[in-house]
């Protein structure tokens, strides 16, 4: 029996990580799907889960692996399932249900080339529009970003944490490139990983309002079996969880889904800054991009351009405010992503007409060369 | 929204026997009068009761339609989730906490086709749930298009001239994939159905009950079947045979409609092997 938390240096690869993050976070269970390349992550976690005892299943394709997780997340545990874009499309009508019955899960897509069965072995960020808009309706939703396997695991506990305290489906957002590299990854003493689970209610079972949010915006979580008697359903519901077909029920479910993540901006945006004190350019990028995109401005800055990077670490929520404050200082923008135009459009967007705001995007298949990243730097600025 | 009529005519005294069970506060629901959908709700949280286990040890998972809002209406622990996926959530439940007794209610339409494969799978690992499909061989809640189960010639609002299509014999294919208790019964038969469900409950492994039940408003109105008409069907027409050859089950009201119990062995499920196997634990 191997511990939760396997402290020590390894040397494995994202999807691996992936798992591994899992795990230390508490993880119990996974309903998987095979898929190139995020398969790794349900094998690992088909053999791993045992040790910790929790359980592995392999359902009949994603729409039931997602749905499974919102059933084994309500009997009080830690769920997870890992995909690949054509998985994550069959898996969007279930996000919605997560979504509206507030169930913490995690859902990763190691992201390949699409559309349909596009590279599947081949990199690519081209899903990262229909992680916020891939469900029908309106709805807020976190979605993280790794570069590299030893965020794989970070992140992986992060996006745990978070599903936990805001009772939402949060999203990795990886890519094959991310998700097949082996280097390093450390993993710290048990002691030394935060983890946080769902807050249970401490109020008597009878008349307990399942959906009445706390002082966090978040509703405390009961599980099956505790005698709360929860009714859970995907229809507009009010606080106790009962359907009401009506449109100030609906703006009231609204308004609590959407705040509890919209007035929560400074504790789930995450970004990093190299070389932005002085910048004149930012090039903004998340994931594996990222990785080529420091090589990019170190590129410029020999070249004389005071270019510098904002990482974005989480994409969902957009850092709106990030953007909109260096808009008003810089010259303008470029977005380094694998796909024609998705982030760049939230950039562009945020930007508004005071500064340019420039794509350097890639079909798919490989990331986006630095060169590439300078010359648009230098045309454009 | 009405309010709950039926909690000022039951006098206090005298308490509805199910009343512990139903979410009082959500009545009147919203079953058409003549729909069967209520008789096996009643069935099913009768045998619910009669098991004598803890109601905090059930929960009860529903799909979408007429029959899906059955979750709705219990006062346990209850999901009413997407169209179909109502077995791959109970799935979800038994597995990540398997002393949960997970009973499925749900209609035809939401259980064989949009949630046919979800079906099959379930009856192939033989998961310990139960599964009670109330099939009215019709989609209601939309108003009365073709279903997987709707029969051969009956007129639904997509097939005016007659489905050109053949249903499914359900206990037939519960037991070819893998169901370890399959059984039919109207919701006339409500004493039988009661009893099947309990038992079903008390099964370990996979239970599959189908109960046939008129939905009049969208099934019975396009093929002159009035309320009535399709109880008398239920008394005339029909025959108890247990342990028939689920290959002879095909409904046809022209000839008899065989009901009983038809498939009842024991087998492994899948989370006492799972467990088994994984987590080291024995069947003791
Ligand atoms: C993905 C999806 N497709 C279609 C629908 C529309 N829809 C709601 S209920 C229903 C049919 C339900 O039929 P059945 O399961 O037989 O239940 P009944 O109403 O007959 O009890 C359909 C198609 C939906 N809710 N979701
Ligand atoms: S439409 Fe049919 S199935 Fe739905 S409640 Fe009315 S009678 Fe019942
Ligand atoms: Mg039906």
């Amino acid at each position: 029996m191997k511990p939760a938390v396997l402290t020590g240096k390894h040397f494995i690869n994202g999807d691996i990580a992936c798992a591994e993050g899992a795990i230390a976070a508490g993880c119990l269970f996974f309903g998987g799907y095979p898929i190139t390349p995020a398969t790794e992550v349900a094998e690992h976690m088909s053999e791993r889960l045992p040790h910790v005892g929790g359980t592995y299943i392999q359902m009949e394709d994603e729409i039931a692996a997602m749905t499974s997780i919102l059933g084994g997340a309500w009997t009080g545990k830690k769920t997870m399932t890992a995909t690949s874009g054509p998985g994550f499309s069959l898996m969007m009508e279930t996000v919605g249900l997560a979504v509206v019955t507030e169930t913490p899960c995690v859902v990763v897509n190691v992201q390949r080339g699409g559309p349909s069965t596009g590279l599947p072995t081949q990199g690519a960020q081209a899903d990262m529009m229909q992680a916020k808009w891939g469900s029908h309706g309106d709805y807020e939703i976190i979605a993280l970003a790794p570069s590299s396997p030893q965020e794989m695991f970070d992140l992986t506990i992060t996006a745990f944490n978070l599903s936990e305290k805001y009772r939402t489906p949060v999203f990795i957002m990886s890519d094959e490139i991310v998700g097949h590299m082996s280097e390093k990854v450390v993993i710290p003493e048990p002691e030394a990983i935060k983890t946080f689970s769902r807050v249970a209610p401490d109020q008597p079972t009878e008349n307990f309002l399942p959906f009445k949010p706390g002082p966090n915006g978040v509703a405390p979580m009961p599980a099956i079996g505790e005698g709360y008697k929860v009714h859970v359903t995907g229809l507009t519901h009010d606080e106790k969880g009962y359907p009401v077909m009506s449109v100030d029920t609906q703006a009231e479910m609204m308004e609590r889904l959407m705040g509890k993540i919209r007035n929560n901006l400074d504790d789930i945006i995450m970004t990093e800054s190299y070389l932005l004190e002085d910048a004149e350019v930012v090039v903004v990028s998340y994931g594996v991009s990222s990785r080529t995109s420091y090589t990019a401005v170190d590129m410029a800055r020999k070249q004389g351009i005071k270019a510098g990077l904002l990482r974005l670490i989480t994409v969902w929520p957009f850092p709106d405010q990030i953007i909109k404050d260096l808009a008003l200082r810089v010259k303008g923008f470029v977005t380094v992503e694998i796909n024609m135009g998705q982030i760049s459009r939230e950039v562009e967007r945020c930007a508004g007409y005071r500064v340019p705001s420039y794509l350097a995007g890639h079909p798919g298949g490989a990331v986006v060369p630095p060169e590439e990243v300078v010359q648009i730097l230098k045309e454009a600025f | 929204m009405g309010k709950p009529a039926l909690k000022e005519v039951i006098p206090e005294s005298h308490p509805h026997p199910l009343e512990d069970l139903v979410r009082m506060d959500r009545i009147p629901h919203i079953w058409c009068s003549g729909c069967g959908t209520g008789s096996i709700f009643t069935a099913c949280l009768t045998a619910m009761k009669n098991t004598g286990i803890d109601y905090n040890d059930f929960a009860m998972v529903s799909g979408i339609g007429c029959s899906g809002r059955g979750a709705g209406y219990i006062n346990i622990d209850s999901f009413h989730t997407t169209h179909g996926r109502a077995i791959p959530f109970a799935t979800g439940i038994k597995m990540a906490k398997p002393e949960t007794n997970v009973i499925v209610f749900s209609g035809d339409g939401d259980l064989f086709a949009i949630g046919g494969n979800h079906f099959i799978h379930a009856a192939r690992r033989n998961m310990d749930i139960t599964v009670i499909c109330v099939n009215n061989f019709i989609y209601g809640m939309t108003g009365g298009q073709a279903a997987a189960t709707t029969p051969h010639n009956a007129r639904s609002s997509t097939t005016m001239g007659g489905n050109p299509e053949s249903p499914f014999n359900l206990p037939l294919l519960a037991y070819a994939a893998g169901a370890t208790y399959v059984a039919r019964w109207t919701m006339l038969h409500s004493r039988d159905l009661t009893d099947s469900i309990e038992e079903a409950i008390n099964h370990k492994g996979f239970s599959f009950i189908e109960a046939l039940s008129p939905c009049p408003i969208n099934y019975g109105r396009r093929n002159k079947e009035k309320p009535l008409d399709s109880l008398k069907l239920y008394h005339d027409r029909t025959i108890i045979k247990n342990n028939a050859d689920p290959g002879e089950l095909a409904i046809d009201f022209r000839k008899k409609v065989i009901l009983g119990k038809f498939v009842d062995v024991e087998k492994p499920c899948h989370d006492e092997e799972y467990g088994r196997m994984y987590l080291g634990e024995t069947n003791e």
